[in-house]
Parts: structure tokens; sequence; C-alpha cells
């Protein structure tokens, strides 16, 4: 049954209309998702691949059973956009939208919590059951209905390890990128959480890169609760050079708690299984993995 | 930064909050002393009377007009300046002229000092701490105060970090006023000193939100003899992702990059993040997790790269492809070209596009790796395999392939 999204959840896309919106919303319906609506201010009355469009969230709900929602809308105007689908009770809300502001993050998390919403990303990829509903912007011939559960804080990568795990034949139950920003909804912990009591889920593969210390909560979350699952870990960044910037806001060394040493010790610590390679990740379940 | 030696003194991970605080906070677009000055002048907050300058001349007409005993206080992004020399008292002109002289043309921590702040010097009973920063793990603000402030205050919040009084500040209605007088009760404040601390905490939050600060502090604020309270020095880090709200800070982010190298700095302009390494693998990749677990590839292979190239922030349109390229081959160092791509938001017809037409501009003679699945995968292939490029499916394979032949 894997988690947080299935075959059955009914989905609207913010931001449909944009050149990002309409090409993933097309891809996310061949893969299968149940795309019910659109909303893009000043767009409504028309439609894009057949789903139409509202101006907005609430005229939508009201037309439609609603569940999930995945937001494209560009940075600036991102914390409107899904304030109003906290406000319209839609969960979850996955958002795809780079380069958010941290200050609007913060308030729209703020926001996701009172309401109890479960708020993915900013700046993911998505997620992914395989084989029955994809929100994100993955390509989707790398998963296949497997027995991994994946979480991961980066993009591309993810799909690295995701097809890595398909071509072994263990497959995924379902893929989340928390995403990359420094302040992210969904967490390594909620999500091992989730993975723990699903029952097609029989191992996660845990993905991190260096910056932050959500590897080691996580380690220290494994540890703590003797975690019933096998976990097989991968951090990105072991050679990166120290001080340098990579890439996203998160992807900072900014001491030892942010190293990949400090990490791969901590997961280490708490009997996680650490791949090398991203394309030892999948021999590494193959082990653990019955 | 702020606690300049926070990061060099921890030997071994330390469990408090706080420390742990300063650690994740990134740092990346700060302002300089005399920026800072000037946003918190515009609050009305209180600082030292003070001029900047750019000459020993200027400096010698500064403290005349200030009229009295003055600091000298280089205007650099990284920490440390004290402990560097950077900060000097002067009481005679001639003596600001010569600090102001030897000062400009020093370095500081490999920043060249460029300005100097003339400061009235101001005599002062105790120095304080007071400062807001994004709390990663809460996400939040997190506002900051202590009675031990200075230089030292990274040795406090080791060693003692209840000394410093810390309140997360609710996201959606900001920080109350009787909240900042709460923290102002709990570092001891009573009567006028409680009404004027409560209202540059204030100020220092207000700032902080309307300029989307990552860190924005005080240390030392100043008590003088007097008891009144004085922003000595006030530093400030802002969100970059915030700057399409700050347009007058965006040009300062190009003028900025004292660490950047000319090639880091043209491929900041062309929103790419790029950074000099010292190997001879040229790295194009899309997603910086990607890119990095390339870089931990080429090493474990044996091999290493010569900079760190992430062209899909937001997908890696044809553009942006052909701005990398163009980057990561001006990099003289760069024998051999590996480019991996695994496309979600990006599309490899695009990707496919940016390569042949550099290559047919660039006439590019080197020896490229390309690796590239996913999105429009068969468009992608399709056009490389026309224009006669080979490519390979494996990051591994293509990984063993570019570090083979950069050792060729």
């Amino acid at each position: 049954m894997a988690i947080l999204v299935g075959g059955n959840t009914r989905v609207l896309v913010q931001g449909i209309t944009g050149t990002q919106g309409m090409f993933h919303a097309k891809l996310m319906l061949e893969y299968g998702t149940k795309i019910t609506a659109g909303v893009t201010p000043g767009k409504g009355g028309t439609s894009v691949h057949g789903v139409p469009v509202y101006d907005t969230v609430s005229e939508a709900v009201d037309a439609h059973r609603i569940d999930a929602s995945i937001v494209f809308v560009p940075a600036p105007f991102a914390k409107d956009a899904i304030l109003e689908e906290i406000d319209s009770g839609l969960n979850p809300i996955v958002v795809i939208t780079e380069g958010i502001p941290l200050r609007d993050t913060m308030e729209f998390l703020a926001m996701a919590r009172e309401k109890k919403t479960v708020l993915i990303g900013p700046n993911t990829p998505g997620i992914i059951t395989a084989g029955e509903c994809k929100l994100g912007i993955m390509p989707a011939h790398v998963f296949s209905k497997g027995k991994v559960g994946l979480v991961s804080r980066s993009g591309t990568l993810t799909y690295e390890i995701a097809a890595g795990l398909t071509k072994s034949g263990l497959g995924e139950t379902t893929c989340v990128g928390i995403g990359g920003d420094p302040i992210v909804g969904l967490t390594f912990i909620d999500l091992l959480e989730m993975f723990k009591t699903d029952e097609d889920t029989r191992g996660v593969a845990l993905i991190g890169e260096i910056g932050g210390n959500a590897e080691e909560q996580a380690a220290e979350y494994i540890k703590r609760t003797s975690y019933p699952k096998p976990v097989a870990a991968y951090i990105a960044g072991r050679t990166a050079p120290p001080g340098k910037r990579m890439g996203h806001a998160g992807a900072i060394i900014s001491g030892r708690s942010g190293t990949a040493e400090s990490k791969i010790k901590a997961l280490k610590d708490a009997e996680v299984h650490v791949a090398e390679k991203p394309t030892d990740v999948a021999r590494l379940l193959e082990n653990l993995v019955r | 930064m702020i606690f300049p030696d926070a990061r060099l003194k921890s030997a071994e991970p330390r469990p408090n909050r706080w420390f742990k605080l300063i650690l994740e906070m990134s740092m990346i677009m700060k302002l300089f002393e005399y920026e800072a000055k000037s946003i918190a002048q515009s609050f009305s907050l209180p600082i030292p009377k003070g001029l900047v300058v750019s000459t020993p001349e200027e400096a010698r007409k500064a403290f005349e007009e200030l009229g009295r005993p003055s600091i000298v206080k280089s205007q650099v992004l990284v920490a440390g300046r004290k402990k560097a020399g950077g900060i000097r008292f002067a009481s005679t002109s001639n003596e600001v002229y010569d600090i102001a002289k030897e000062l400009l043309g020093m370095k500081i921590h490999d920043e060249p000092v460029r300005k100097l702040l003339v400061e009235e010097a101001i005599s002062a009973k105790r120095e304080f701490y007071a400062g807001v920063t994004v709390n990663r793990s809460v996400g939040c603000y997190t506002v900051l105060a202590s009675l031990e402030g200075g230089i030292d205050i990274e040795e406090v919040a080791s060693r003692s970090p209840e000394k410093i009084v810390r309140f997360d500040v609710d996201p959606i209605h900001g920080l109350r006023e009787y909240e900042a007088r709460i923290i102002g009760r709990k570092l001891g404040f009573s009567g006028k000193q409680l009404v004027d601390l409560t209202g540059i905490i204030s100020k220092i939050y207000k700032i902080c939100a309307t300029y989307d600060c990552e860190l924005l502090e005080s240390n030392p604020l100043l008590e003088t003899e007097q008891g009144s309270f004085v922003v000595a020095d006030f530093r400030a880090v802002i969100d970059d992702n915030s700057l399409y709200r700050h347009r007058e800070f965006q040009e300062r982010v190009k003028q900025e990059g004292a660490e950047l190298t000319p090639l880091e700095l043209k491929a900041r302009e062309r929103g790419l993040s790029y950074v000099e390494l010292d190997g001879n693998i040229g790295v194009i990749g899309n997603g910086a997790g990607l890119v990095m677990a390339t870089l931990d590839m080429i090493h474990y292979y044996g091999g290493k790269p010569a900079n760190f190239c992430d062209a899909g922030a937001g997908g890696a349109t044809m553009e942006r492809i052909e701005a990398a390229l163009e980057i990561v081959l001006s990099n003289e160092r760069t024998k051999t070209l590996f480019i991996n791509i695994l496309a979600g938001i990006t599309r490899c017809d695009d990707v496919a596009r940016g390569i042949v037409a550099t290559r047919e501009r660039a006439r590019i003679k080197m020896p490229i790796v390309i690796r590239m699945v996913g999105t429009n995968e068969e468009e992608g292939r399709r056009i490389l395999e026309e224009a006669g490029i080979p490519f390979l499916d494996s990051m591994e394979e293509g990984a063993r392939e570019a570090v083979a032949r950069s050792l060729r």
C-alpha cells in the first residue's frame, strides 16, 4: 500500500498553465496520476490536457473531490499559493518550486503544522509511489513497484539510486525527495516512521548530502528506536573541499556536524549500511531485504 | 561570519543546540558592517557616529569631523578581523592617517581591506550580545541574547549555554513587543533600560524580517557608563533567495566575491553553481547531489575533478548547458570533460542540443564522456547520434571512462 500517495489520490496542480506545470502535468497523467484540476489565477475556465483550470483553489475544491496537490508556482508567488492550499485542506502538498525565501518557507510551514498538513519540500523532486501515483518531476522509467522505501535530500541523485534499485529487481514502494532547502517540511525521521509501519516496505534507502544535520538526526532516531527494518545510506559530497559552496543552500559544509564523515559515522553508529558509491546502495539492500 | 573561531574550536561535535545552530548557518550574502549600520540607522537603532572612508586622507578628515578619539575598523566580510589586527584605536589625526594607510594595504584572511569605518570611540561598561538567526531544525527565527557578549561569545555558548537567552519566534505573527520585553527581563533589566532594550530587540527582529536576513547580530551591543545602549557592531547575512525583493543588494552580490575566481564570478552571473577544484576532469551535471556524487566517484576511481558545475538549478536548458560548457572549457586545467545528466525537470533533448551547438562553435578537441538518461531521452540520444557524439548510460561507466581518459 506504500505511503502518503497511491492509485486513488486525486491531485490538483498549481501553476498548471506554466511551462514546467504543463509539461509535468502531462507526464504525471501519462504515469496514471489522477489529476483532477489545475489552478492558475487569471486562467480559470480554460483547460490543460483535458484537466479543468480554475482561478482559485477553493473553486477547484468545490467542484471536485481533491486530496493532494503539487506546486509549480514561481518562488515570488509560491507562499500565497501554498497558504491557499493549506486553507482548502489539501494534503499532502508537494512543493517543487526552488528558490523560495526562507522567511516565506518558515511561514507556510508553521501554517501547515497548525493545520496538520503534510508538506513535502520546498525544492523537492516530489514523491512517487511506484506504479501508482507520481506527484513530481522525476523521470518515471527509473522506478518500478517493489520493496524499498527511498528518502532523499537530493533530486537527480534520487533517480540514480532508484534506477539502481529497479535494475537489481528490488524495486521501490514510495520514493520521497524531502527537498534541498535548509528548511523543509517532511523530514527523514517522519518518513522513516511512515515506512516502519508500511507492510510493503521491507527496507529503506536513505540518501543524504553534506550540510545541515538531517542525516545525523535520522541516525540518532534509527539508533534510539532500534529501527526494525534494514537501512542503507549514501552520502554525497565526501570529497567536497571544506568551505566551498556546492550548489544549493543546504549543501554547505559549515562545521563538523555537516561533513560527510560526521554523517557517515553517525549512520554507521546506528548500524546503517553506508554505500561507497550510489550504485552500491542496491547491492547492499539486495543482501538485507528478503 | 560571526563567531569566528566557532568552527575551529569544534574539535569534537558538541551536543548543545546553540552550537549546532551556529554551525548550520549558511553564509552567503553578507553585508559589510557599514551597510548593515546604515540600515540600523534608518530604523533609528542607536549606533556610534561614524564615516566610511577609502583613503588615509579621507580617514583624517573623518576623524577631524568626529572631533574625538576614534576606532578605525576594516570593512571586510570575513570574521576575526579584531584578532587579525583589523580594528585599531586612534586619538590623533596623524595616528588615524597612519593606521588607515596600514589597514588599507592589508589583507584579512585573504580578503583585501578596501574600506574603513572611522567611528567615535565609546567607553563601555559592559559588552552584550543580541542577534536573530534562522533556526533550521525548528523552522523559525530565533532571537539570541546574552550579557556576556564580545569576541568570546562562542566560548560562552559552548561553556555555559544557560547564559544565553533564546526565543523561538512564531513565523506567522513575528516577534511581539511583549516577547522582546520577556527577553529583556530574562537578561535581568528593568526600568528605562528594559524599555530601551525591548525597543532594540524589536527593531533588530524587524530589520531581520524586513531584509530577509539569515543572520543579523549586534556583537557587541554596548552598555555605556550612563546606562544607555549602543549597537557597536552590526552584521547581516541576507538569504540570497530573497534578493528579488531587495534589489538594492543585487549589484552588491556581483561585486562581492573576494573569494571567487573570475570564472566562478562569470558562472554566477550566468546562473550556474560553479566551483573550481584542482584536478583535470571538467564536470557538468544537473543537480547538486548528483554532481557531488560524480566528483566522489571520480575520486573513487583515482581521478581528480577540475570543477563542480551544476547546470541544473531549475532545469538544465540548452542555454545553461552552453554556458556551463563555455565556463568549464575555459578552465585551463580541464583536459577531459565528463557530462553526467539524469534528467527529471531537465530534458535530454535540450542538453543534447546545447552540447552539439557548443561543440560546433567552440571546436572542442578534448575527450568528452557523456552519460545521459531520463526525460526525453530518446530524442536527446537521437540528436547526439546524428552529430556522431558517443554516450553512455551508466554513471559508474562514465566516471571510469573519464578517469581513464584523463590519465592517458
